[in-house]
């Protein structure tokens, strides 16, 4: 009988550690900046966002690769730079727009459509509408030329 | 008649282009930093020799400096530490270092192997400094004029030869506009 006296003082101490260990996983988890144990945002849109926006960064250092495939320790440090700025609620633009302010547009894998990029971007339109242009003439050139069977013998 | 000019007109667009992008002797890594022109990041980091000792090119402000980024895993680095110990004796601008990805015992070492050329070194723990300065690789060296504006990024490995020819003009020019 006298062992139970004690025991209301464990069950005290038992609660308060309880009560410590929910405090510290709390804390665990903001310092720990919004990431799951993979490494992944915890916020399923905000990884999406994250993925999409690393992929149209390029790695400087291997220049034809992305920052989200690119191992070097510069790609690393970007994308820490990446999930930050989304975890502050930045946009994607304003995300895209620190970078380009230090690196330039040619970080950026599909660069946006201004002035100085028109060309570029229309580029192919361009060499489209010579094509048609040039199939146009050849074709109207030949149509005017006689027929085989009935062709006259040409100048030789 | 342009019939006949114009595959010639083509091979002559085509070899002008060539010339240019083939060139062996232009660094297609080498791209043009947008901070040019603009004021210079801060640099609030500690000393690389003693961690205990700020360094703050605020400090530097009102006169022209050198920043210069580097690691001890650069081979480049090395190669270019021998003409920045040559221009830090001309005492011609303060040259502040910045260790980029690097290990804080190890810049230490190198440079007491190699010697010091700095007015002060800073370490880039995180390198996030580095991300302010645009910095993508090692060496790459900035000249920032005495309003703290950027003026001028080199990347690659300093000579005293690239001293005389894109260094001192520039150091000389912004001297001489009051800046």
């Amino acid at each position: 009988m006298s062992a139970k006296v004690p025991a209301p003082r464990y069950a005290g101490r038992l609660i308060a550690a309880l009560l410590i260990a929910v405090a510290l996983c709390l804390l665990g988890g903001v310092t720990a900046r919004a990431l799951d144990a993979n490494g992944q945002l915890e916020d399923p849109t905000l990884q999406a966002r994250f993925e999409r926006v690393v992929k149209d960064l390029r790695c400087l250092v291997c220049q034809n690769e992305s920052i989200a495939d690119s191992n070097v320790e510069l790609a690393r440090d970007l994308r820490r730079q990446v999930r930050e700025m989304l975890v502050a609620g930045k946009s994607d633009d304003e995300i895209f727009d620190f970078m380009t302010d230090r690196y330039g547009e040619f970080v950026r894998f599909n660069p946006p459509l201004d002035r100085k990029t028109a060309l570029i971007w229309g580029a192919p339109f361009i060499v489209l509408l010579l094509g048609i242009l040039i199939i146009v003439r050849v074709v109207r050139g030949r149509s005017r030329m006689p027929l085989d069977d009935e062709a006259s013998p040409g100048p030789l | 008649m342009w019939k006949f000019l114009l595959p010639f007109a083509a091979f002559i667009a085509l070899a002008v282009l060539f010339a240019f992008g083939l060139n062996p002797k232009r660094d297609i890594h080498a791209l043009p930093s947008p901070l040019i022109g603009k004021p210079a990041p801060s640099i609030a980091l500690t000393d690389v020799m003693d961690p205990a000792r700020p360094v703050n090119n605020s400090e530097f402000k009102g006169q022209v400096y050198i920043v210069n980024v580097w690691g001890t895993w650069c081979e480049a680095c090395r190669q270019e530490h021998g003409a920045l110990l040559e221009i830090a004796q001309q005492k011609v601008v303060p040259i502040i270092g910045l260790v980029y990805q690097d290990q804080r015992d190890k810049a230490k070492l190198w440079l007491e192997q190699l010697g010091n050329p700095y007015a002060a070194v800073a370490f880039d723990t995180d390198g996030r400094t580095a991300i302010d300065w645009g910095v993508y690789g090692a060496p790459e060296t900035f000249l920032v004029d005495s309003r703290g504006r950027i003026i001028y990024k080199f990347i690659s490995p300093m000579t005293p030869e690239v001293w005389r020819r894109e260094f001192l003009p520039r150091i000389a020019a912004a001297r001489g506009a009051g800046a």
